[in-house]
């Protein structure tokens, strides 16, 4: 009869597997502790993005951190999964349609007889219409720097120096 | 002023260890802790968006893309001669850097020009227009929305460069359609 190896005991050719290099995915810790942290990642993401208005941040430091969300997963996962969850073409579309959002913010207090980006001519409370106007332009702004840092992120990722 | 001081003599060193380190992944790692002691410098400073914006670009976004790059080139810098002629750049700079220092006025002196010409009006000014606590969300889109404005096209007009040098844009081949 065999004898049970004592607990603890020291499988070369085993330590060797581990101290082998491999991808992302397979490093146990690091596709663990990424699973449970990208959620709240981009979480914390929409959290700095809608409230600027009363805490530090806001569309620019939510995009960066929303956009480190999705980089992170692409790094461990593969960027296969990550242009599935958010094709490329979605981000291109989306980051012009930022821009597109703060300026037609600013058009639209244009057009309701203000100054270009004077939201407080938008609504009828201007104290109101001020902060919603902020918002607005506010979400136009992380739209296009998570949209931009992810979409650099596959040009960067896909290419290769052969081409 | 203790904690500022250990913070500015930690970031020297981290400076002068990234400076010196031939691993690459070890660097990346080192200028993201470099921009999370930044960030806690600002705040310290009070300066609690600026310390936010310098912990997610800093030591967020740029050290993930940064990962990714070194993914794709060999994990150690080449060996090369020490030169003279950066050195001297670099110590000239510094040098002037620290010439300039001299006239600026001293840190937090409520008397110093930048707080006396439009911030009071923007503080006065968010509380009865917008009523949000975050002065400077307030500052950066409404006052200063057409700065903020320019800022997004640049991004936009960074990205549009980038795609166009880099982006895999060759035509996707069709299903060949069937002859009849």
């Amino acid at each position: 009869m065999q004898e049970p190896k004592h607990f603890g005991a020291v499988d070369p050719e085993r330590v060797r597997r581990t101290l082998r290099p491999q991808p992302m995915h397979r490093k146990v810790i690091v596709r663990v502790v990424s699973k449970a942290l990208i959620p709240y990642i981009l979480l914390f993401g929409l959290y700095v993005q809608f409230h600027g208005d009363f805490g530090p941040g806001g569309g620019f430091q939510a995009g960066a951190i929303f956009a480190a969300g999705l980089v992170l997963y692409g790094l461990i996962y593969g960027i296969r999964p990550l242009r599935q969850a958010v094709p490329g073409r979605v981000l291109e579309r989306l980051f012009a349609g930022g821009v597109l959002l703060y300026g037609g913010t600013g058009l639209a207090s244009f057009l309701r007889g203000g100054n270009f980006l004077d939201y407080g001519v938008l609504l009828y409370d201007p104290i109101h219409a001020r902060h919603e106007g902020l918002l607005l332009i506010e979400l136009g702004v992380g739209l296009t720097v998570a949209c931009v840092l992810t979409s650099i992120f596959y040009a960067f990722a896909s290419w290769s120096p052969e081409d | 002023m203790i904690a500022e001081l250990t913070l500015f003599a930690f970031l020297l060193v981290i400076a002068v260890t990234i400076a010196r380190m031939r691993n690459l992944f070890t660097a990346a790692m080192l200028s993201a802790i470099f921009s999370l002691l930044s960030a806690g410098l600002f705040t310290l400073m009070d300066a609690v968006d600026v310390a936010f914006t310098e912990a997610a670009v800093g030591a967020g976004i740029s050290t993930v893309l940064i990962l990714g790059a070194l993914a794709r080139i060999p994990r150690h810098e080449l060996k090369q001669r020490p030169q003279v002629m950066p050195f001297l750049v670099v110590v000239l700079t510094g040098a002037a850097l620290l010439y300039g220092i001299v006239d600026m006025p001293s840190y937090g002196d409520p008397e110093a020009p930048i707080h006396q010409h439009l911030a009071p009006e923007y503080i006065a000014g968010t509380a009865n227009d917008f009523e949000i606590p975050n002065i400077v969300t307030a500052i950066l889109g409404s006052y200063r929305g057409y700065d903020t404005f320019g800022e997004v096209v640049v991004v936009f007009t960074a990205a549009v460069g980038v795609l166009l040098l880099l982006a895999d844009r060759r035509p996707r081949r069709r299903a060949p359609k069937s002859e009849l």
